[in-house]
């Protein structure tokens, strides 16, 4: 089976973010980064279903020249190579121009699977799977939580709401969104760090993707993107006093007719 | 808590290769999932966490600078960082490796026939097996040279008489490295758990690195075959070229420590507020201390640096060199944790918090491996040409 795991770089949790001026972002220069938590669950799926079925698992990942740290803690884990394109001519803020972007790199690849994050710890817009997967003209699931390699297809258990799950076959080649936590991931052994030095790190830009600066440019898609900010506290708190017949009356009106919950 | 990142005021993670800082980064992951949460019971117990020795072995740290035989063959600055992110963990943990890796592997690598490299050194790599390295008498410790252990060649063996006291993972071992007097000298041995004559008792009582196994051994008429004799082992020298490997590792392990140490205290200087309203980080001594932390964890860290570098090089005097990084860096880690476990306040001597338990530690860390004075000794002669030993 030949798997494309795509993996991308985002700050450290808990990280102190600190807002730019315009509101556009957040500076980048005192951070520090990491893998986006639901990309290691997919690969380490990836890395199990290569193990069972054997294959390949190739990472793609975009993003600055920092992002080729993370492709090789990728490689170190068992990845077989790796896909880097290096977005510095261009802004990565909307899924829909990041999906087209991977797309044109995942179309250069025959493949049986594509695993992405369900999520990344950064925009968390959970767009950028299922887009690509429109824009590769192959079925999806999302929220997946386990993977059974069948006859001519797979079937996958996804997460739904309150406690109920969904099992769903989907043929080959798909795309597949994956859910944190749904297993253990592994660690990079210090001899896969060292063998993670010979595998290959392909680079790629836009043009070797056939792609053109207004392929990528902002706002097309109609999705603007226009500040970050802290949540600002909008809740608040009264406090009733004097006799409590009086308070329990004024507070179960309050109740019923302001928050309108009983 | 947050996540720990490492305090690198100065950039020196520019300073150490991706491959470098990859190994650092496994490490630390393994360290935050797999002993933060469980050592403050270990420490309680006074128990090493036994569990972890397999994983260590599976991840490739076990005498991760040594060439072959299932070693990794890291260069000294990987080696470094993996103590580093263990001691963070615990001095116990990284005592575990360093005995392990500096103090069995090195001299079965370096003074072992290749039958000795063939048997040990896969299965210590692995953490199959473990090792001791008893060196150290009940009277006699900085000076080793006055050691009462004897191994008299008879023609079966060598028959082994002695004992030997505070001796790391002394209990745990399936092999220990034995320094002993011969007819020619101060010599090596490998002495096999099971050996008839070969018992050993767990210190208890201890104080400081609790969550570590350390053990009396004693030999009693051991008949030690002449193919477990280390035949490239002709003095006290030899002993002393082990102790070496493993005070490198110390010199970067206690900066894991003091880092630990610092990150918490500043964590929680932030958040504690006493008077007017202000965190206790607002105030001047307050400040003076975490700037003091600062300064020598940077410090240390670009000695240690260096340190590797010219180990990977090679130099003539890198002994001295590494006595000089092992004095300064533990005596400032733990001044760190002295000073962090201020910083908590009556928190600081809980072991909700790891400062203490670190400051303990690190009582331990600034005595073995040469004591801090002994160090100065070592480098006090170097600079001036006089032994000021005796
Ligand atoms: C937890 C723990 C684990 C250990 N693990 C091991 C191990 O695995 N293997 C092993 O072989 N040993 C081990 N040791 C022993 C350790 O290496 C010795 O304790 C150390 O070498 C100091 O020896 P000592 O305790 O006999 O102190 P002493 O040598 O008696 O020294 C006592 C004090 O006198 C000072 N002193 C001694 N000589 C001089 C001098 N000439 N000039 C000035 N000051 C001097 C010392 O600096 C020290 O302050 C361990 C110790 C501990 C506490």
């Amino acid at each position: 089976m030949k798997i494309i795991v795509c993996m991308k770089q985002v700050p450290v949790k808990d990280s102190l973010l600190k807002i730019t001026d315009d509101g556009s972002w957040v500076h980048e220069t005192d951070l520090n980064y990491e893998i986006n938590e639901s990309d290691h669950y997919a690969l380490e799926e990836a890395l199990r279903l290569k193990e069972a079925h054997s294959g390949e698992v190739v990472l793609l990942s975009m993003g600055p020249e920092r992002v080729r740290e993370a492709i090789k803690q990728g490689l170190a884990k068992g990845a077989d190579r790796a896909i880097h394109i290096d977005n510095s001519s261009f802004t990565t803020q909307d899924p829909f121009v990041n999906a087209r972007v991977l797309a044109a790199a995942i179309k250069r690849e025959e493949f049986d699977l594509v695993l992405s994050g369900l999520q990344t710890d950064d925009y968390g817009s959970a767009q950028t799977g299922v887009i690509l997967a429109e824009n590769l003209g192959v079925p999806s699931a999302t929220i997946v939580m386990e993977i059974q390699k069948q006859n001519g297809g797979i079937k996958v258990k996804r997460e739904l709401e309150s406690g109920w799950f969904q099992w769903v076959e989907l043929p080959l080649p798909s795309l597949l969104t994956i859910q944190s936590g749904i297993n253990q991931i592994r660690y990079a052994t210090i001899k896969g760090i060292m063998m993670a030095k010979k595998k290959e790190i392909k680079a790629l830009g836009l043009s070797e993707l056939g792609l053109s600066e207004s392929d990528v440019e902002e706002g097309q898609t109609g999705l603007v993107f226009s500040k970050i900010y802290v949540p600002e506290k909008t809740k608040k708190t009264e406090i009733f006093e004097g006799d409590p017949r009086e308070v329990a009356q004024k507070l179960a009106d309050k109740l019923k007719n302001e928050a309108k919950v009983i | 808590m947050p996540k720990f990142q490492g305090t690198d005021f100065y950039q020196i993670d520019d300073l150490l290769s991706d491959e470098e800082r990859l190994i650092r980064q496994t490490v630390r992951e393994f360290v935050d999932d797999e002993v933060v949460p469980v050592i403050r019971d270990n420490y309680r117990d006074g128990t090493f966490p036994t569990q972890l020795i397999a994983k260590i072995g599976k991840l490739g740290l076990l005498g991760s600078n040594l060439q072959g035989y299932g070693c990794a063959g890291l260069n000294n600055v990987a080696y470094g960082l993996i103590n580093q992110e263990l001691e963070r963990g615990d001095s116990g943990l990284r005592s575990f490796a360093s005995v392990q890796g500096s103090l069995v592997m090195y001299p079965i690598h370096q003074f072992g026939s290749e039958e000795q490299k063939q048997k040990w050194l896969p299965k210590l790599a692995s953490g199959e097996a473990v090792g001791c390295f008893a060196l150290t008498e009940p009277d006699s410790g900085s000076n080793p040279g006055i050691m009462r252990t004897r191994a008299e060649k008879t023609k079966n063996g060598w028959l082994l008489n002695g004992s030997k006291m505070w001796i790391t993972n002394g209990s745990l071992a399936d092999v220990a490295v034995i320094w002993a007097k011969t007819e020619d000298g101060i010599r090596g041995f490998l002495v096999e758990k099971g050996t008839e004559g070969f018992t050993s008792k767990a210190v208890h009582g201890k104080l400081s690195l609790r969550a570590s196994d350390t053990a009396e051994l004693f030999f009693g008429n051991c008949l030690i075959p002449e193919e477990n004799l280390l035949p490239e082992t002709i003095g006290l020298k030899n002993a002393l070229m082990c102790l070496t490997q493993a005070r490198f590792g110390i010199a970067w392990g206690v900066i894991g420590a003091a880092m630990a140490c610092y990150e918490e205290a500043l964590e929680y200087a932030k958040g504690r507020i006493q008077f007017a309203g202000k965190p206790i980080a607002a105030h001047q001594l307050v400040q003076e201390k975490f700037v003091y932390m600062l300064s020598e964890i940077t410090k240390a860290q670009l000695l240690a640096l260096q340190l590797g570098r010219l180990k990977d090089k090679g130099t003539k005097q890198i002994h001295v060199q590494i006595s000089l990084a092992k004095r300064n860096n533990v005596y400032h880690a733990l001044e760190i944790a002295r000073l962090a476990r201020q910083v908590l306040g009556a928190n600081g001597i809980s072991d909700d918090y790891q400062a203490m338990r670190h400051m303990c530690n690190l009582e331990t860390v600034i005595t073995y491996e040469g004591t801090h004075d002994i160090h100065t000794l070592i480098v006090g002669e170097y600079i001036t040409g006089h032994s000021a030993f005796v």
